[in-house]
C-alpha cells in the first residue's frame, strides 16, 4: 500500500506547487482561464462522488451550480455579505437542497434518475426567470464586489484544494466504502447493513454542496453576475462531460476533466474551421466523441490500464 | 465418411478462466451423441464452443468445412440449432412468436413447419397466443425444442434438456428427440447430467472431466463396466 | 482473432401483465372530460386541439427515443438535432427544386441512413458503457449544432408548407389544417411502426433482439444489425418529428431543444419501454401544458417546462415505471 500511494502524493503536490506558482505567470485572462479550470474541478469533484461513487447518474448539476450561485449573487446584493462568507452559506443550502432531492430520488433508477435530474437542471434556470423580483429576472443580478482575477483564482483553486482533501478523506474511510458498496451492488450493500436511504441521499447532498460552491465562484468569476442562461442545460452537460472524460469512480482524472471543460472552447473556437464561429461546437463535439471513443473509462481508465500494463510487465 | 461435427482439440474460456483444455470428439450424421460429465465439467461449455457463443480455439468442423470464429447467429444459419442452459425462449413473446423466430433462419413461410411441429406437440395448438413465460417448465422445454426444430437444423445442440423437470416429463422429452432423430435424421448432440437417461437415447457418449474428455465409447459399453458407472456417472 | 461477442445488454425480464387498470380508467375520464369540456367551451376546444396537434409532435420524438431505449437502455440526447439536421436537409432539397413531399421522403431516407450509420459507427464501439455512450450522443449534439449552423446559419428559414395554411370552423372553433395534418402523420406513424412489430419478420427479429439478445442471436438473428436498423427508423421517427415541427417553429438550428426536453418528458411518462406510451404521454402532455397555460394565471411560459417535469416527476412518483411501464423483476 505504502510504495502505492507515494508516487501520488508526490504528483499531487507537484500539482499543488505547480498552481501555487501559476497566478505569477499568467496574464488576467488566462488567471480567470486557470480559475474557470478550479470551478469545473470542484463541480465535477462533486458529480464524481454521486455518479462515480455511489451509482446515481445526475445531468442536473448546473441546478445546483445556479442554486449557490444565485445564493451568493443575492446575498452580495441585498445585503452586501461579504463574498468568501457567502461559501459557506451556499455549501449549507446547497447540501440542503442536496438532500431534499436525494430523498425522492431513491424512488428512481438508472435512466430515470438521470432524466429526474436532467428536469431539475431544466427547470431551475426557468424558476430563476418566473421570480425575477428576488432573482432579477433575465436581467439576473449583480453581486457587489468584483475582485481581482488573482483573488478569483486563489479562491477557487483553495476551494478547490479543500474540496480534492475533503473528497479523499471522505471516500477513504467508512462513507466511501458504504458508498462503493452501494454503487457495486444495492441489494448486497443493503442485505450488508449498509443503510441505503442514509448513504444515498448523504451522497447527494454531499456532491450538490461541492456544486454549490462552484457555481458560487462561477458567478464571482463572471464579474459576480447570476443570470438565468449561464446556468443551463448546457451547463450541466458539460460538467457530465467533464465527470466522463476525469472518468468514474476516481478522483485521480478530475483535473484532466476540469482541464478539457475548461480549456477546449477555448482552444477550439481558435481553430479554423473554414472561418466560422461555430468551429468551435463542431471541434469541441468531434474532440468528446473521439475521447468517448478511444477512452471509455476516461483518464482514470487509462491511469487504470497503465497500472495493470505495469504489473503484467 | 467425415463425422458432421468434429471437434479437434478445442480450448474455450471465459475471461481469464480456461473452461475447455483440449476437447476432441466427432458426431456422425443421424447420431446421438450424448456429453456427460459432473458439474463444472465444461459440457455447457463444449456446446457453447460449437454455437460460437464462448471465445474458443482448436478446430471445429461442421460438414467438413471449418467452423472458423463465427458467432452464434451464423452457426445457426449454418444448420446447427442450440438449446442453451435456460432453454433460450423469448419469456415476453408468445408460442407463436418463438416459433417464427424459430424459423427465422429459413426463407419462405413456416408453416409447413408449424404443422410438422404440431405433430410432435399437439398442445401447441391452443396454446398459440400465451405468453412462453407463463408456461410450465416442461412445456417451456418442449417449447424450446420445437423452436429448434423450426429452425430445421441438421445438428441440435441441447443443454440438459431433463434439467428440473419431472421424470415422466424426461422421458417424454426424450422420446421426441428419439423419434425426431429417426423420423428427420436429425443429428443430436446432447449434454446431461442425468447419465443413466441420456446412455438408453445416445449411441455414443463422451464423459468429460475438468475441461478434458476422460472417456469415451458407445453407451453399451460405458453402461455395462460398473466401475465406469460407478466413478463417472453416478450410479 | 477472438470469436464475435454478442454485445453486452442486460437481459431484461419483466414480470408480465397489461397496462393496469386505474391507468386505463384515468385515460377513460381524462377523453371524457376533454371531449365534455371541448363541448362546453370553445376556447377550451380550441387550446385541446392545438395542445394534441404540439402533443403528437412530442409523441413522435419521443417514440424515437422509446425506440432506441428499448433496443439498446440508452438516451439518445442528440435525437432531437438529428431530427433538426434531417429537416435542414429536407430544405436544402426543396431549394434544390424538389418538391415539398419528394424532399420529405427523401429526407426520411437520409435520416435511416445517418442512424445507421451513427449506431454502428459512433455507438457500437462504445456500447458496453452506459455513460461511454451518453457522452457520445452529447457529443453528437454539440458537434451537429455546429454542422448545422456553420452550413445553413443561424437564421430562421422557412420550408413551404406541407399541409396548407388554411383553418376550419367548426361552430366557434377553429381547427388549422396543418394541426390536423399532424396529427394524422403521427398516428400514422404509430400504427405502421405498429404493424412492423407485430406482424413482419423484421419487427420480430427485432422485438427478439432487443428483449434477449443472447437467444436471438442462437436463431439466427444478426442483434448487432436490428440495434443499427433500430437506430435507423428512430431516426426517421425523428425526422417526421422535424418536419412537422417546422411549420410552426420555423427552421433554426434551436428548434428541436426545447422539444426534446417536452419528449424526454413524455416518453418516460408513458413509460419508456412502450412505444404507444411514448405517443400517449406526449399527447397528454401537449393538452395538459396548453390547458393549463390557458387557465391557471401562474403557469406562464417561462414555467412550461417545469411543469411538463413536475407533472412526470408526480406521475413517476406514484408510477416509476411510467403509466404504461412494466414493474422489473431485479435479479438478486
Amino acid at each position: 500500500m505504502r510504495a502505492r500511494i507515494a508516487p501520488r502524493l508526490i504528483v499531487a503536490a507537484a500539482v499543488a506547487v505547480v498552481l501555487a506558482l501559476l497566478p505569477f505567470q499568467l496574464s488576467g485572462y488566462h488567471q480567470g482561464l486557470a480559475a474557470r479550470v478550479g470551478i469545473y474541478f470542484i463541480a465535477i469533484l462533486g458529480l464524481n462522488i454521486l455518479t462515480g461513487y455511489t451509482g446515481q447518474i445526475s445531468i442536473g448539476h448546473g441546478a445546483f451550480m445556479a442554486i449557490g450561485g444565485y445564493v451568493t449573487a443575492i446575498m452580495s446584493h441585498d445585503h452586501h455579505t461579504n463574498l468568501i462568507a457567502t461559501l459557506p452559506l451556499s455549501l449549507a443550502i446547497t447540501f440542503a437542497c442536496g438532500i431534499l432531492v436525494g430523498i425522492p430520488a431513491l424512488r428512481f433508477s438508472g435512466v430515470y434518475l438521470a432524466l429526474a435530474t436532467f428536469a431539475l437542471a431544466v427547470s431551475v434556470p426557468q424558476f430563476a426567470l418566473k421570480f425575477s423580483k428576488f432573482t432579477g429576472g433575465s436581467n439576473g443580478i449583480q453581486a457587489s464586489e468584483t475582485p481581482s482575477y488573482e483573488w478569483i483564482y486563489g479562491a477557487s483553486w483553495t476551494c478547490a484544494a479543500v474540496g480534492f482533501v475533503a473528497a479523499w478523506l471522505l471516500l477513504r474511510g467508512r462513507t466511501g466504502r458504504a458508498f462503493r458498496a452501494v454503487r457495486d451492488s444495492e441489494i448486497a450493500a443493503s442485505l450488508s447493513g449498509v443503510s441505503l436511504p442514509i448513504y444515498k441521499t448523504l451522497a447527494f447532498g454531499v456532491s450538490a454542496a461541492f456544486a454549490g460552491v462552484a457555481g458560487s465562484l462561477f458567478v464571482i468569476s463572471t464579474n459576480g453576475f447570476a443570470q438565468p442562461n449561464e446556468f443551463g442545460v448546457l451547463l450541466s452537460l458539460q460538467i457530465l462531460v467533464g465527470a466522463a472524460v476525469a472518468g468514474l469512480g476516481s478522483l485521480w482524472g478530475v483535473l484532466v476533466g476540469a482541464l478539457f471543460i475548461g480549456l477546449l472552447p477555448t482552444i477550439s473556437a481558435d481553430v479554423p474551421v473554414v472561418g466560422s464561429a461555430h468551429g468551435q461546437d463542431v471541434v469541441f463535439g468531434l474532440i468528446v466523441i473521439l475521447i468517448m471513443l478511444l477512452l471509455p473509462n476516461g483518464f482514470a481508465g487509462l491511469l487504470a490500464r497503465a497500472a495493470r500494463a505495469r504489473t503484467r510487465a | 465418411m467425415t463425422a458432421l461435427l468434429e471437434l479437434e482439440d478445442v480450448t474455450a474460456r471465459y475471461g481469464p478462466v480456461q473452461a475447455l483444455h483440449g476437447i476432441s470428439l466427432q458426431v456422425e450424421e443421424g447420431q446421438i451423441v450424448a456429453v456427460l460429465g459432473a458439474n463444472g465439467a465444461g459440457k455447457t461449455t463444449t456446446l457453447r464452443a460449437v454455437s460460437g457463443s464462448v471465445r474458443r480455439d482448436g478446430v471445429l468442423r461442421f460438414d467438413g468445412r471449418p467452423l472458423r470464429h463465427r458467432g452464434p447467429d451464423a452457426v445457426a444459419r449454418l444448420g446447427i440449432a442450440h438449446v442453451p442452459e435456460g432453454r433460450g425462449t423469448f419469456a415476453e413473446l408468445s408460442v407463436t412468436e418463438n416459433l417464427r423466430l424459430g424459423a427465422y433462419v429459413r426463407r419462405g413461410s413456416g408453416r409447413d413447419d408449424v404443422t410438422r411441429v404440431q405433430e410432435y406437440f399437439p398442445w401447441i395448438e391452443e396454446r398459440r397466443h400465451q405468453q412462453a413465460g407463463t408456461l410450465s417448465g416442461g412445456e417451456q422445454q418442449m417449447l424450446a425444442l420445437a423452436r429448434a426444430f423450426m429452425q430445421r437444423p441438421r445438428l441440435l445442440l441441447l443443454d440438459e434438456p431433463s434439467l428440473g423437470l419431472a421424470p415422466l416429463l424426461v422421458t417424454e422429452i426424450f422420446r421426441i428427440i428419439k423419434e425426431m432423430n429417426e423420423r428427420e435424421g436429425l443429428t443430436v448432440l446432447v449434454v446431461e447430467q442425468n447419465a443413466h437417461i441420456a446412455l438408453q437415447l445416445a449411441q455414443t457418449a463422451y464423459v468429460l472431466e475438468v475441461g478434458r474428455v476422460a472417456l469415451s465409447g458407445p453407451s453399451s459399453e460405458l453402461q455395462e463396466h460398473e466401475s465406469i458407472r460407478r466413478s463417472y456417472l453416478g450410479y | 482473432m477472438p470469436a464475435r461477442r454478442i454485445p453486452f445488454l442486460r437481459e431484461r425480464r419483466p414480470t408480465g401483465g397489461h397496462t393496469s387498470l386505474p391507468v386505463l380508467f384515468a385515460l377513460a375520464a381524462i377523453v371524457v372530460f376533454l371531449v365534455a369540456g371541448s363541448l362546453l367551451s370553445s376556447i377550451f376546444a380550441q387550446q385541446t386541439v392545438a395542445g394534441l396537434a404540439q402533443g403528437a409532435i412530442f409523441g413522435s420524438l419521443a417514440l424515437a427515443l422509446v425506440l432506441i431505449y428499448q433496443a439498446t437502455e440508452v438516451i439518445n440526447f442528440a435525437q432531437g438535432e438529428m431530427a433538426m439536421a434531417t429537416t435542414y436537409i429536407a430544405y436544402q432539397l426543396t431549394l434544390w427544386g424538389l418538391s415539398y413531399w419528394l424532399s420529405f421522403f427523401l429526407a426520411l431516407g437520409i435520416a435511416f441512413a445517418l442512424g445507421v450509420v451513427i449506431q454502428l459507427v459512433l455507438i457500437r464501439p462504445v456500447q458496453r458503457s452506459v455513460i461511454a455512450v451518453v457522452i457520445v450522443t452529447v457529443g453528437l449534439f454539440i458537434l451537429i449544432d455546429g454542422l448545422v449552423t456553420w452550413k445553413w446559419g443561424a437564421d430562421l428559414k422557412f420550408m413551404p408548407a406541407p399541409f396548407g395554411n388554411q383553418v376550419y370552423h367548426l361552430g366557434q372553433v377553429a381547427f388549422a389544417r396543418n394541426d390536423l395534418g399532424v396529427l394524422i402523420v403521427a398516428i400514422v406513424s404509430v400504427i405502421l411502426l405498429w404493424v412492423l412489430f407485430k406482424y413482419t419478420k423484421l419487427g420480430l427479429a427485432m422485438r427478439a433482439a432487443a428483449l434477449r439478445p443472447a437467444a436471438a442471436s442462437l436463431v439466427g438473428v444478426r442483434v448487432n444489425w436490428m440495434l443499427a436498423i433500430g437506430w435507423g427508423l428512430a431516426a426517421v421517427l425523428g425526422a417526421v418529428a422535424g418536419l412537422m415541427t417546422e411549420p410552426t417553429q420555423f427552421l433554426q438550428p434551436t428548434m428541436m431543444q426545447a422539444i426534446l426536453l417536452y419528449a424526454f418528458a413524455a416518453a418516460v411518462l408513458g413509460g419508456l419501454e412502450s412505444p404507444a406510451g411514448a405517443v400517449i404521454g406526449g399527447l397528454l402532455l401537449g393538452v395538459f401544458l396548453n390547458l393549463i397555460g390557458q387557465y391557471v394565471g401562474f403557469a406562464t411560459s417561462e414555467l412550461r417546462l417545469p411543469i411538463a417535469f413536475a407533472v412526470l416527476l408526480v406521475v413517476l412518483l406514484a408510477k416509476p415505471n411510467g403509466l404504461f411501464g412494466r414493474k422489473q423483476v431485479r435479479r438478486v
